[in-house]
C-alpha cells in the first residue's frame, strides 16, 4: 500500500510539475478559440504502428466530415497526434503530453489494452475523457482493485466475452444447433472469457453441451480430442481460440470427417487461416467480428466510400472503431454546449441509441458499449458478411 | 457408450496415437542415441527437429523440391548442424562436470530457438502440401494417407538405423564407445569421429521427424521443438534411455497413452499424464522399461 501511495504521490508531482512548466509558457491560446482539439494517443511507430495509422486516418476523415458541415457548435475539430510507440510506457507519456501541454478536451486511443491502462492514470487524475477504439480488456475502464468504473475511460469496442454470447445467438436462431462441443485455449484468457458466455447462453436458449474439451496453444495433433468430439455428436463445434491452432482444427477435423458448422471469435480473424486449414474445410465456418467492410448499413457503406478514397484501401476494424469514437467525441461536445473537459466526459456517458458505422451505441454503467456484432462467414477461403446480431 | 461404438473409438484413438507416437520415437532416438554415447542430456535436440522442418520448408518452396528430396536434403543439412554443434559447444567440455554440459545445452537450445526467431521471424509458416492427403474410410474408422506415410517413414528409418547400429564397422564402434569409451580408445577407434557420427545419425531423424510433422501439421513455428523435445525426452526415458529399441517403444507408447487420454478421460489431462508416466517411471523403474538394472560402479 505504502508503495502504491509513493508512486501515486510522483505522479501527482510530475502532473503538477508539467502543469507549472507548461503554465510559464506564457502564450495560452483563448479558451474561447475557433478551434477544439482532440488527442490521438495513437500507435504511429512500433510493433502495432498499422493500428494506430488506420485510426489517425479515420478519424482526421471523421473530423473532415464534421468541419465540412461546419464543425460543433460552430468551432472546428482538431485533431492532436502523439505517438504512443506501441509500448505502455510511452503512451502514459503521450497522455500527459496531450493533457497537459497540448491542453486537449478529450483523447482518443489507445488501442492497445496495456498502453490504455497505463495511460488511464493520467487522462483520469486529470479529467480529461478517454475513449480506447479497440481496447478490449475489462479492466480498461473498471479499475480491478476497487471494481469501480474508471469515471474518465470509455472504449468503443465491445469485450471479449460479450462474442460468446453473440455466437450462441447466431448458433441458436441461424444454425439452429442444439447441441455444441467446446474446444477451448486453456492457455488464454480470452478463449475461456469466449467459451464460458458462449456455453452459459447456449444453454439459456435451451441447447445442450454434449463435450468441452481444452488444449494449449502451440498444440498441433487435436485428433485424439476431435475424435472424442465426433462421437459425441455436436451440431456445432465451437472453438474460440486463435487462428494458428484453429487452423489446424478445422483441417483435422474436416479430415475426420467432422462435417458440422465450426465457430469462433475474432481470433480467426487472419488471412493465415485459409492457409492453414485449406479453403475447403473452411466452409460452414463462422466467426463473431466487431466490424466487417460489407456491412450493409448506409452509414458503413458511406464511410467505406469515403475511406476508399481518401486512401486507396478498405477500412479494417481499427478505422471503423477510430470512425466512431471520433463521432462519438463529437457528439458529446456537441451534447455537453461546451469544451469543458468533466461536461464533455459526463455527456458521453449519456449517449445513447448513437448510430455508428459499426453499430448503434449505449454506454453502459462500466463504460463499455451495448453494441451489435457481425458475424463473418468463409466462402472458398474469402471472408463473407453473414449477418449483424444486435445485443 | 455401447462395446460397438467404444471399440471403434478405441481403434481410431490407436491409429492417432500410433502416429503421433512415430514422430516422438525419432526423436526419442536421437536423445537416447547421444545419451548412450556420452551420457548427455541434449535438450538442444527438440530444436534440431525445429531446424529439420524448416530446412524442409526450404527445399520444398525455395528449390521447389518433393518429399523424398526434400526429406534427404533436410536430413543431411541436420546432420550437418548437429556435428557442428557438437564440435562448437559440446566437445570442449567433454571432461567438464555433467551439470556444465547439461546448462551448455540448454544454452544452445535457446540460441537456436533465438536465432531462428531473429532469421524467420516468430511468425509460424505454413509447410506446403507436398502430396496430398488422401482419407481413406475402413467403415466407421478413418485414416490419412499421411499417418500411412509418416508411420512408414518412421519405420523405415528405424530399420535403416538399426541395420547400421549392428550390422556395419561404424556401428560396431558406437557400440563399443558407449559401452565403454576408454576401452574403445585403446583399441584404436577414433571417439571424436564415432561421436560426430552419432550427432549426425541422431540429428537427421530428428529432422525426418520435423519434416514429416511439418507435412502433417502443415504449420512449422520456431518455437515447434519445445514440447515435442520434452515428451520425446519422456519417451527415452520411458523406453530406457540409451537403448534403440526402448526409444522407439517408448515413443509408440506415449503417444497411445496421449491419444486415450485425450479420447476416454479430457484432453485436459493428456500432457499431465504424460509426465506422470515420467514420474512413475522415475520411481519405480529408473532404468527403463527395457533398460536392465546396473549396479553403479562406486
Amino acid at each position: 500500500m505504502k508503495k502504491v501511495t509513493k508512486v501515486f504521490s510522483v505522479m501527482v508531482a510530475s502532473v503538477a510539475l508539467a502543469a507549472m512548466l507548461s503554465g510559464c509558457g506564457g502564450d495560452k491560446k483563448p479558451a474561447g478559440g475557433d478551434t477544439i482539439k482532440v488527442g490521438g494517443n495513437l500507435e504511429m511507430t512500433g510493433g502495432s504502428a498499422s493500428f494506430g495509422i488506420s485510426s489517425k486516418n479515420a478519424i482526421e476523415l471523421a473530423f473532415k466530415n464534421i468541419n465540412d458541415k461546419g464543425g460543433i457548435n460552430g468551432k472546428k475539430l482538431e485533431l492532436v497526434v502523439a505517438d504512443n510507440k506501441s509500448e505502455a510506457a510511452e503512451a502514459t507519456n503521450a497522455m500527459q503530453k496531450l493533457v497537459s501541454q497540448d491542453k486537449v478536451v478529450a483523447v482518443i486511443g489507445p488501442n492497445l489494452s496495456s498502453a490504455t491502462i497505463a495511460a488511464g492514470a493520467i487522462n483520469n487524475g486529470s479529467k480529461v475523457l478517454d475513449i480506447a477504439p479497440m481496447a478490449t480488456n475489462p479492466n480498461v475502464t473498471v479499475d480491478p482493485a476497487t471494481g469501480k468504473t474508471k469515471e474518465y475511460n470509455f472504449r468503443a469496442c465491445f469485450i471479449d466475452p460479450f462474442q460468446g454470447t453473440v455466437m450462441a445467438n447466431f448458433a441458436k436462431n441461424d444454425l439452429q444447433a442444439t447441441k455444441a462441443a467446446i474446444l477451448i485455449d486453456n492457455s488464454s484468457d480470452y478463449a475461456k472469457g469466449l467459451a464460458a458466455f458462449f456455453k452459459e447462453n447456449f444453454i439459456k436458449n435451451g441447447g445442450t453441451v454434449v463435450a468441452e474439451e481444452s488444449y494449449l496453444q502451440k498444440d498441433t495433433d487435436f485428433k485424439a480430442t476431435l475424435t472424442k468430439i465426433k462421437a459425441a455428436a455436436p451440431d456445432i463445434l465451437y472453438v474460440p481460440g486463435y487462428y494458428q491452432e484453429v487452423g489446424m482444427i478445422v483441417k483435422q477435423g474436416r479430415e475426420m470427417g467432422i462435417e458440422i458448422p465450426m465457430a469462433g471469435g475474432d481470433g480467426w480473424d487472419s488471412a493465415k487461416l485459409p492457409e492453414i486449414a485449406g479453403k475447403a474445410a473452411l466452409n460452414n465456418t463462422y466467426f463473431s467480428s466487431l466490424y466487417s467492410p460489407d456491412d450493409d448499413s448506409a452509414l458503413n457503406k458511406a464511410f467505406v466510400s469515403e475511406y476508399e478514397k481518401a486512401y486507396k484501401v478498405k477500412p479494417d476494424v481499427f478505422a471503423a472503431l477510430a470512425y466512431d469514437s471520433a463521432l462519438l467525441v463529437a457528439e458529446a461536445i456537441k451534447n455537453a454546449g461546451d469544451t469543458d473537459p468533466v461536461k464533455i466526459a459526463q455527456s458521453m456517458a449519456k449517449i445513447n441509441g448513437f448510430q455508428g458505422v459499426s453499430g448503434t451505441v449505449t454506454f453502459d454503467a462500466q463504460h463499455n458499449p451495448v453494441k451489435s456484432a457481425v458475424i463473418i462467414e468463409h466462402k472458398d477461403g474469402a471472408q463473407t458478411f453473414r449477418t449483424k446480431i444486435n445485443p | 457408450m455401447d462395446m460397438g461404438s467404444f471399440m471403434q473409438q478405441f481403434v481410431q484413438q490407436l491409429i492417432n496415437g500410433i502416429s503421433l507416437g512415430s514422430i516422438y520415437a525419432l526423436v526419442a532416438l536421437g536423445y537416447t542415441m547421444i545419451y548412450g554415447i556420452i551420457k548427455l542430456i541434449n535438450f538442444a535436440h527438440g530444436d534440431i527437429y525445429m531446424l529439420g522442418a524448416y530446412f524442409g520448408f526450404i527445399a520444398t518452396t525455395m528449390f521447389g523440391f518433393s518429399f523424398i528430396p526434400a526429406i534427404l536434403f533436410s536430413m543431411a543439412c541436420a546432420a550437418l548442424a548437429g556435428i557442428i554443434i557438437e564440435r562448437v559447444a559440446y566437445r570442449p567440455m567433454r571432461n567438464a562436470p555433467r551439470i556444465a554440459i547439461l546448462i551448455t545445452a540448454i544454452g544452445v537450445s535457446f540460441f537456436l530457438e533465438y536465432s531462428m526467431i531473429l532469421i524467420a521471424t516468430p511468425q509460424p509458416r505454413t509447410f506446403p502440401a507436398v502430396f496430398e492427403a488422401t482419407i481413406y474410410h475402413f467403415g466407421p474408422l478413418v485414416v490419412n494417407s499421411q499417418q500411412i506415410v509418416i508411420l512408414i517413414s518412421a519405420l523405415i528409418l528405424m530399420a535403416v538405423l538399426t541395420y547400421i547400429v549392428q550390422n556395419t564397422k561404424a556401428g560396431k564402434a558406437m557400440r563399443a564407445v558407449s559401452f565403454d569409451a576408454d576401452a574403445a580408445r585403446l583399441m584404436g577407434i577414433n571417439i571424436d569421429r564415432v561421436i560426430s557420427m552419432t550427432f549426425a545419425l541422431g540429428s537427421a531423424l530428428a529432422a525426418a521427424g520435423g519434416v514429416l510433422v511439418g507435412i502433417y501439421y502443415n504449420s512449422i513455428d520456431p518455437l515447434m521443438g519445445m514440447v515435442p523435445g520434452i515428451k520425446a525426452f519422456v519417451a527415452a526415458v520411458l523406453g530406457g534411455i540409451g537403448i534403440i529399441p526402448g526409444a522407439m517403444l517408448g515413443g509408440i507408447i506415449l503417444g497411445v497413452v496421449e491419444a486415450m487420454v485425450s479420447g476416454f478421460f479430457s484432453s485436459t489431462f493428456r500432457d499431465a499424464a504424460a509426465f506422470a508416466i515420467l514420474i512413475l517411471i522415475l520411481l519405480y523403474k529408473p532404468a527403463g522399461i527395457l533398460g536392465k538394472n546396473v549396479r553403479e560402479k562406486v
